[in-house]
């Protein structure tokens, strides 16, 4: 029993991830037919934005060493330890609740430039130059944050108050070993929260109805004198927004390095893909789905009757979906259905 | 075909084989000109042009090609370790395992075009790489890469190799690896090339890229696409499949990491850069690239500071810190920057860009002669 | 598919026949071949010497790489003459001038094996091919060192492995052209054993996370032998990709297990990704199902690794080839004179990629030449001391160096930033000690 649940909490993890990144995915394929496969940089940059804030907030006097005698060693005093003391070690303990304070206008900013930049120009060409030109930015984008990060991975705790696991064993009378860490709790409430901010923006604002009009009738809209360019910059913005943001939560359940993005793309795209191009809940629920299922067949009882089973079994539900039904799970009726 | 189009192939054939087995003296001024990358120009050169058969004439962009890459390399590692260090083995088992395994996929994933075809080739890839770096281990040797053994069975030439060390690959007593090597993948290549020359002149050729201009129409006039694709996607893996095996025939050890999505990314570039559904351009593409990925990773700090060192000190280190930048471990920024100026600026890719430079040419100067004449 | 019968077999066939006429004209002159001079890469009478270096610079060890190279670029320094020389003050026996090697400068060339086998030897071969490497040294992960030396032994160059933990790089892949500093998986695994008998008891069930590599099986295999013989039993071993980034279901499977104490077979990045989940499952404060707390082990450990784990280290034991602590007059000499020129100390690997090019071109001298064969024959069974890890012996028999091994501890309170690591025990030579037929192989003809 602690076993599944567990699993099932793991799953649910995975699938906010998925879910969030595919979330942004379809958002952009579904209003601006774009097929974005720099969108995992996007992701990776969401993560960077928190490595660069723990950087800034660590910012530090070199100061000798003394305790190192036979050669001059530095040590590093973040400024703001100095400065405020306990308060200050506090703020940078809390870098990556912050950071999503700085990622907000950052990634939007980035979605901005990046669809005025390039994006725009490639409404008009076909999918294939779509995928070229983007993944030829991802490769850009990945060697600059590489340039400047470094290719290792850059671990950055989440606070301290949350940095251990919640009995929820306890909580709900399973028996104690069932632990569950409280950061990935996090994570998968604050997913949560953004799909539903998505939705609801989508959902109840004039200006979500128009962009969900033009996913549905682009050309329509169009006519109707609304300014599509500038509702386009807006989407897409906001996909690199809930990106980003995804990755700024991840930091501290993986270390991020630069070629995460890469990691995560071509399972959001298989998550996209299941759920249905362009179909808002779909991507999320598929993200959910095969999130899931990733975690059930990664069980060693599984593992034992279906040996591999946990490396290939989102890819293998995507091909069945593909063949079985082309638009997805929740795709509407004739979108790239041929 | 008529016989002066058949004279400009017989033409285009002699020139190419002229400049690809002369590689090795005009590569030299470039610093190109040493076996182990002369060979690797010729083999993504081949994966390179198969790749293009696909793509270029039929426009479905595949991005699962690295498996049969892959599964070329395998197979001829195998057939090394199990009948014979002769290379024939093992690239035609390679070049057919491959075409089988294209089979298997492009029936499946040809049923759908465009980009879900993408992602569904994606998809294979994926979890093939994934297998053989996990459950398939047993055969592919997962990360420390499949090789040679002393304990091999080797049985049509264990008598002969057994003395001493690990044997080399070998065509009848020829060594395959340095410059012998270099010549016969150069062969190959050379074959590879005219088959996909007399490829594109056919009616097959021709029905292909009907498809990609327009599907709707072929399908419409009652022309069935489906088989046409599958063999383009055959035969594109069976390209991938002879590289592969032509890898392991140079080098015989197979890493799981060459069947990776972003080795499928490679080739697709190769292609771009060069210059999609043109003969000549996946050649060149793949060797502009093997050339950046070779020459240019190598740079460090101290090429750098030669090169620039008739510039100012502080000017030279400011210079050697933006180049920095572009080459050594940076060189895939080079890599991504170039591309995506193709993309952009020349979807033709470097042949495109040739042929426009090659156009005002023709167009100015006559104008400037007939200015003379004046 | 009518359509191919347009392809006239004949055609490709005459074209084919003319392709191997064209070879078999070809001038010889341009078939230049390296080796037909007296030994591979001969410098004959150039002013200089090419090492290459082939570290990853990007994957999963890359932060060890670059550590390595820094530790290659000190040595030519000190080879050259510049610096302060660092051990060649303490190395014994010591052949080398400070003149480069036999007169000739050092220079070198850099690769990027990207800690992968296929990319690592196709960066070896063009510092053999193109460079005109005389030697070349490198590693980081073992299935990269195995690769690297099966190529340096057919192109007969010398390849000076560095850090590769595998007990197949000098068992049973074992090459004549290929030597070994660095100690292995087996050594490891006796060196623990008593202290884990002493920590831990002999009543515990061990679960391995193994990276699933060479180095891994090898590791993996030599622990449980190890832990075994303590009266330790072990579950089925669980092997993970390299290139594993999230290892919370590895990690949630291992808690439900009926072991007590977690091994993880895992280096570098690795290493830091698979201890971070099993910390914040809470892994570290847990009561087992057998009623015991539950204990992590890392068998391979390092500076550079425990750095990357922050505070998670502490307390975990695991076992090092040298560590920067030492108090000998070697370590010293060395700390000293890496630190200075980077500001901060060295790493095991750097160390014993320092120590590896030291000991070639100590070897050159010795041989009087930079032929292999001399080279070779001065490496093997040559006992030397003052390099940081006491009196050491490369072994004729598998190329193997013996020496003591450390066994640390993540410090629990670190005294200064890079003290992250507390030395437990020196395990000396003879407790480690094996016989050469162990692991099979055979290194071949020179």
């Amino acid at each position: 029993m602690d076993v599944i649940f567990i699993q099932l909490l793991n799953g649910l993890d995975k699938g906010a991830a998925y879910a969030l990144i595919a979330l942004g995915l379809t958002l952009a394929f579904g209003t601006l037919g774009i097929v974005n496969f720099a969108h995992g940089v996007l992701f990776m940059l969401g993560a960077f934005c928190t490595v660069s804030v723990y950087k800034v907030l660590t910012i530090s006097e070199k100061v000798l060493d003394e305790s190192i005698t036979f050669f001059k060693a530095y040590k590093e005093i973040p400024y703001l330890e100095t400065w405020w003391g306990e308060t200050g070690t506090m703020i940078i303990d809390y870098a990556v609740p912050i950071s999503i304070i700085f990622a907000i206008p950052i990634m939007i900013l980035v979605g901005i430039i990046m669809e005025r930049g390039l994006i725009r120009h490639f409404y008009k060409r076909d999918h294939a130059d779509q995928i070229l030109v983007t993944f030829g930015l991802a490769i850009v984008i990945q060697e600059i944050v590489k340039h400047f990060y470094g290719a290792n991975p850059i671990p950055i705790g989440a606070p301290e108050i949350v940095s251990g696991s919640a009995a929820i064993g306890v909580f709900l009378g399973l028996g104690e070993n069932l632990v569950y860490p409280w950061w990935r709790m996090i994570y998968f409430v604050f997913s949560v929260v953004v799909i539903g901010g998505v939705f609801s923006f989508l959902k109840y604002t004039t200006y979500g109805m128009v962009v969900r009009a033009g996913m549905w009738d682009r050309e329509m809209v169009g006519m109707l004198g609304i300014d599509i360019q500038r509702r386009f910059t807006v989407v897409f913005a906001l996909a690199a927004v809930v990106a980003g943001l995804a990755g700024v939560m991840y930091t501290p359940i993986v270390a991020p390095d630069y070629h995460m993005g890469m990691n995560f793309l071509v399972l959001s795209f298989v998550v996209v893909v299941v759920g249905g191009m362009g179909s808002l809940p779909g991507a999320v629920v598929a993200g959910f789905m095969l999130g899931i299922l990733e975690s059930f067949s990664s069980m060693n009882e599984v593992k034992q009757i279906l040996p591999g089973i946990d490396q290939i079994i989102i890819y293998l539900v995507a091909v069945a979906i593909l063949l079985l039904r082309p638009r997805g799970l929740m795709g509407r009726k004739g979108v790239m259905e041929d | 075909m008529n016989s002066q189009s058949k004279n400009k192939d017989i033409r285009l054939m002699a020139i190419f084989s002229v400049i690809v087995l002369t590689a090795p003296i005009w590569l030299e001024p470039l610093g190109a000109s040493y076996p182990a990358l002369l060979q690797k120009f010729a083999i993504f050169g081949i994966f390179a042009i198969g790749f293009n058969i696909l793509f270029g004439l039929t426009g479905y962009l595949s991005f699962g090609h690295a498996t049969f890459l892959g599964v070329g390399s395998y197979t001829a590692v195998w057939s090394f370790k199990l009948l014979s260090m002769n290379v024939i083995p093992g690239v035609i088992f390679g070049t057919i395992l491959a075409g089988m395994l294209a089979v298997l996929i492009g029936y499946v994933s040809l049923r759908r075009s465009g980009i879900y075809f993408s992602i569904l080739t994606l998809a294979f890839a994926q979890m093939s790489y994934n297998l053989a770096y996990s459950v398939l281990t047993p055969i592919t040797n997962g990360e420390t890469s499949l090789q040679l053994a002393l304990d091999d069975p080797r049985i049509f030439d264990a008598a002969r190799t057994a003395s001493q060390g690990l044997p080399s690959t070998e065509l009848f007593g020829l060594k395959m690896s340095g410059y012998p090597g270099f010549y016969f993948c150069a062969v190959v290549l050379i074959i590879a090339f005219y088959i996909s020359m007399r490829i594109f002149r056919s009616p097959f050729g021709l029905k292909l890229r009907a498809i990609k201009s327009n599907q709707t129409r072929m399908k419409y006039i009652g022309f069935n696409t489906r088989p046409y694709l599958l063999w383009a996607f055959v035969i594109s893996g069976m390209y991938a499949g002879l590289a592969g095996s032509l890898m392991a025939v140079t080098d015989p050890l197979a890493g799981a990491e060459r069947m990776q999505w972003t080795a499928s990314g490679e080739v697709v570039l190769m292609t771009i850069l060069g210059g999609l559904g043109t003969l000549i351009g996946p050649i060149i593409g793949a060797g502009v690239i093997k050339y950046f990925e070779n020459i240019f990773s190598a740079f460090n700090e101290n090429v750098l500071h030669n090169i620039f060192s008739f510039l100012p000190d502080g000017l030279e280190n400011v210079v050697v810190q933006v180049a920095g930048l572009f080459v050594g471990s940076g060189w895939h920024l080079t890599l991504g920057l170039l591309f995506m100026i193709v993309v952009i600026f020349l979807p033709g890719g470097i042949v495109e860009g040739i042929e426009k430079i090659r156009a005002r040419f023709r167009r100015t100067s006559p104008a400037s002669s007939s200015e003379k004449s004046e | 598919m009518s359509d191919f019968k347009k392809f006239n077999r004949r055609e490709a066939l005459k074209l084919g026949v003319a392709g191997a006429a064209f070879i078999g004209a070809t001038p010889l002159f341009f078939n230049k071949d390296a080796w037909a001079a007296g030994f591979a890469n001969d410098p004959g009478n150039s002013k200089s010497v090419i090492l290459g270096f082939n570290v990853p610079q990007t994957g999963a060890y890359s932060e060890e790489g670059k550590d390595e190279l820094r530790a290659y670029k000190l040595a030519v320094e000190h080879l050259n003459g510049g610096g302060d020389g660092g051990l060649m003050h303490t190395m014994k026996p010591m052949n080398l001038t400070g003149n480069g090697i036999l007169g000739k400068k050092v220079e070198f060339v850099t690769g990027d094996t990207q800690t992968k086998a296929p990319a690592a030897r196709d960066s070896a071969k063009r510092m053999i091919e193109k460079d005109g490497a005389i030697m070349v040294t490198g590693g980081s992960s073992s299935g990269v060192a195995i690769a690297v030396q099966g190529l340096c032994n057919e192109a007969k160059i010398m390849f000076m492995a560095g850090l590769t933990h595998s007990n197949d790089t000098t068992g049973k892949d074992k090459k004549r052209y290929g030597f070994r500093h660095f100690f292995n998986a087996y050594m490891s695994g006796q060196a623990l054993a008593p202290i884990l008998r002493e920590e831990y008891g002999t009543d515990r069930r061990a679960y391995h996370l193994t990276a699933d590599y060479s180095w891994g099986w090898t590791q993996e295999e030599s622990i449980k032998n190890a832990t075994e013989k303590l009266g330790w039993t072990t579950e089925i071993p669980v092997r993970t990709p390299l290139t594993q980034t999230d290892f919370s279901s590895y990690i949630t499977q291992v808690i439900n297990s009926e072991a007590d104490v977690l091994v993880l077979n895992h280096y570098g990045k690795n290493m830091n990704d698979s201890l971070a989940s099993a910390v914040q499952f809470g892994l570290r404060d847990k009561i087992a199902k057998t009623g015991k707390k539950w204990e992590v082990i890392v068998p391979l450990f390092s500076r550079k690794m425990a750095q990357g784990s922050g505070d998670d280290i502490k307390g975990i034991l695991g076992s090092t080839n040298w560590n920067w602590s030492l108090p000998d007059d070697a370590s010293k000499a060395f700390v000293k004179s890496f630190a200075n020129k980077y500001g901060f100390p060295p790493s095991m690997a750097a160390h014993t990629c320092y120590v590896q090019t030291m000991l070639y071109a100590d070897a050159c001298e010795r041989a009087g030449t930079f032929n292999p064969a001399g080279v070779i024959e001065a490496l093997e069974g040559h006992k030397f001391d003052g390099m940081g890890n006491g009196p050491t012996e490369y072994r004729a028999e598998d190329h193997q160096c013996f020496k003591d091994v450390l066994v640390v501890r993540g410090n629990e309170n670190p005294s200064t930033q890079f003290d992250l690591l507390k030395v437990v025990k020196v395990v000396p030579r003879a407790q480690v000690e094996y016989d050469a037929s162990m692991f099979g192989g055979d290194l071949g003809p020179v």
